[in-house]
């Protein structure tokens, strides 16, 4: 029994870890290749999952709704890149922080504006039920569904960097900026292409826990601090770090949530176990960023020493 | 800057006016309505506020025979901002009564606002225990059922069934504690394991392996809003509904839930103060007139709103519109003379309701539609709270 608690607990991380992931790689290239301090990243994953839902009532398919969701947003972040965002690089962070965070407020309210504070995203009819893996291991459908797409996804992107010309000038530009302009690479299309795909991936990511969680206005926030927590244990600019920090948030997120309070009811009295172990997996995730950040500053795969 | 000073020059002003004014009957009765309006949990405080401003209506726009005047504010779910709208509306728009909100933890930031400036704030929902024991208030009143009120109904019932194992799951807040101990107080098996996950969590997929992995008879869990969509909807696509008794306090199987989450709740039990099938006159206008005017069913939630400005009614009308005598209104709103729509209740010397608690089972009506239904005799009769011992107010 123990055993399929924990893998059914392991397939949780993954699902956990593979959506942050898609919000992470796009933070951690933006942060890394144009030194850009993006707070309004969680807003564009909050612009995908209103998209998602506003297109899938519309068209009434969810796959036809997520696609056009993904295409969508990615031109909202184009738009942004091109227009406003391109004038902070060249500042210094707190002006971006300040900038973006006001994206932040703005996005928000225009989203309330347009949609109202929440739309219904329901996941398809067939993917309703449960699947049993293994005998006595039942796991939800949707959710392999968004395993899977999360895991096709990495894989394309990890080629992409690795194998293609857009990907090398992407690897360029995290490592070394000034050289890789000196380089004559075209840096404003790169940054443009580069945000367009980040924010591409936070609408797939929005889309696909739209289903699971909620549409609604705020929910960009929650997640962009674990997106943070996440390329900071991954290192800055690195896709591979930002894969890795996600499925290390992942795991330790519900692996603590759900293995703490067995652990603390062995050596703390049960009154004690039971206030302790909720506040503690609350905040396992920082344990984890601050003890990477004491060992290894730079995070666990700098893309710049 | 110059903002705040231009509101400090005109609340001044308007302070000096009402200090001026001769305690005579107000012209109009003012209201302040702090609720959860927006995000996963808005359909709570909707349903109060559409309850509560239905009573409006079918009063004539008065209340107690005075222009009601009601000022609605959405607290987002933040206690920050409920407290900083309780602040405005007590202190600025100086309103005669407080009321709206959902959830125990916005309740108690805005609560000192309203009781520590001699405003009477009407619980519609959150009724947290401390205020039922040594916080107890006079300017207090929970016009709902104390927050434990529902778990140890749910806790008879289960006892009741004979069940022999029962996983409790919460959020890590007051009420979340307030409620499973209410289930223990008077559950009487054994509690497998007892949960508390992050307020405002959506996602329970590793609560519900420990589920599957500790295999209860029951599981109880109290998770308001859309807390508890989620976790019925993941619940349910995890295909532990086949093995497992899902028990639920009142509200996390109502019309909002059923309307979510569809087919797959039939037959759950739940347990709670008031259902649409009460069959009392009040309680037919109140459903009749409400599915009516919104055309959907009514929730626990939009009773309580309901009743809120029933009680405000009575009051105002049996001080003859004198609200500014606060010792008046307030013996006049503990005595409750309304029909409440859940039929007979009283006011403990606490101001926590001594009412009836009964178990729902969800059915289809004639209509084919999922709808809560009173099963059996009450669960309790004439129940107060395990609190009031500890409240000095006599």
């Amino acid at each position: 029994m123990t055993g399929i608690l924990l893998l059914e607990q392991a397939l949780n991380g993954l699902q956990f870890g593979l959506m942050l992931f898609l919000l992470a790689s796009g933070l951690t290239l933006v942060f890394g290749i144009m030194d850009m301090i993006n707070l309004a990243h969680g807003a564009l994953y909050m612009v995908g999952a209103f998209f998602a839902a506003w297109l899938t009532a519309l068209t009434g398919t969810f796959v036809g709704g997520v696609l056009l969701a993904i295409v969508l947003t990615a031109a909202v972040g184009m738009v942004l890149e091109s227009t406003l965002l391109r004038t902070l690089y060249a500042r210094d962070h707190l002006s971006q922080v300040l900038a973006t965070f006001a994206l932040i407020l703005i996005l928000n309210e225009s989203v309330r504006m347009i949609w109202g504070s929440d739309l219904p995203l329901r996941a398809p009819a067939a993917l309703a039920g449960p699947v049993e893996l293994l005998p006595g291991l039942y796991y939800p459908s949707y959710r392999l569904l968004i395993i899977a797409v999360g895991l096709v996804l990495a894989v394309v992107l990890y080629l992409l960097v690795t194998r293609t010309r857009m990907g090398a000038l992407v690897r360029a530009g995290a490592s070394n900026r000034e050289m890789a302009l000196a380089m004559g690479v075209n840096i404003r299309r790169l940054y443009t292409a580069v945000f367009g795909l980040g924010a591409a991936l936070c609408a797939v990511a929005g889309a696909m826990l739209g289903p699971l969680l909620a549409v609604q206005v705020g929910m960009g926030e929650t997640i962009l601090i674990l997106a943070f927590v996440v390329i900071v244990i991954g290192g800055i600019g690195s896709i591979w770090g930002a894969f890795v920090g996600s499925l290390l948030v992942g795991f330790v997120d519900t692996m603590g949530r759900s293995l703490l309070p067995f652990l603390f009811r062995e050596f703390l009295p049960p009154q004690w176990a039971a206030a302790a172990a909720p506040a503690v997996a609350s905040i396992l995730i920082y344990l984890l960023m601050a003890a990477v950040l004491f060992l290894r500053p730079q995070g666990l795969f700098a893309a710049r020493s | 800057m110059r903002n705040r000073l231009m509101a400090g020059l005109i609340a001044g002003t308007l302070a000096a006016l009402t200090a001026a004014s001769p305690a005579l009957a107000a012209d109009k009765v003012k209201i302040g309505f702090v609720s959860t309006l927006s995000g996963p949990s808005a359909a709570l405080g909707v349903d109060i506020r559409d309850a509560f401003m239905l009573a409006v209506k079918l009063n004539g726009g008065r209340l107690g025979g005075l222009p009601a005047e009601v000022t609605i504010v959405d607290d987002q779910f933040k206690p920050d901002v409920g407290k900083q709208a309780f602040e405005r509306l007590v202190k600025r728009d100086k309103v005669d009564f407080m009321t709206g909100v959902v959830f125990s933890n916005i309740m108690l930031a805005g609560l000192p606002e309203a009781v520590g400036n001699n405003t009477f704030y009407l619980s519609p929902n959150a009724a947290p225990s401390p205020v039922a024991g040594k916080d107890c208030n006079p300017y207090f009143f929970a016009v709902s059922w104390p927050n434990d009120a529902y778990h140890e109904a749910a806790g008879q019932y289960a006892t009741n069934q004979g069940v022999k194992s029962a996983f409790l799951m919460a959020p890590n807040y007051q009420a979340g504690k307030d409620s499973l101990a209410g289930f223990k107080r008077f559950y009487k098996g054994q509690v497998v394991a007892e949960v508390y996950t992050k307020l405002g969590e959506l996602d329970y997929a590793a609560e519900l392996a420990q589920i599957r992995a500790a295999r209860p008879e029951v599981v109880y869990t109290f998770l308001p809003g859309g807390m508890g969509i989620n976790f019925i909807k993941q619940f349910v696509a995890a295909g532990l509904n086949k093995s497992i008794k899902l028990i639920q306090p009142g509200f996390g199987t109502d019309q909002d839930v059923i309307r979510a989450v569809g087919d797959s709740m039939l037959g759950l039990f739940d347990a709670a103060h008031w259902g649409m099938d009460l069959d009392n006159a009040a309680n037919k206008r109140f459903v009749a007139e409400f599915e009516k005017e919104y055309k959907r069913l009514p929730t626990v939630y939009a009773s309580q709103g309901y009743d809120t400005a029933m009680l405000i009614d009575s009051a105002v009308r049996a001080v003859g519109g004198k609200i500014e005598d606060k010792d008046a209104v307030r013996r006049a709103l503990k005595a409750a003379r309304f029909d409440s729509v859940r039929g007979e209740f009283k006011f403990n010397t606490n101001q926590y309701p001594v009412q009836n608690y009964y178990l729902r089972e969800i059915q289809k009506d004639a209509q084919g539609r999922l709808v809560n239904r009173i099963v059996g005799r009450p669960v309790f009769t004439a129940h107060g709270d395990a609190y009031v011992q500890d409240c000095p107010m006599r």
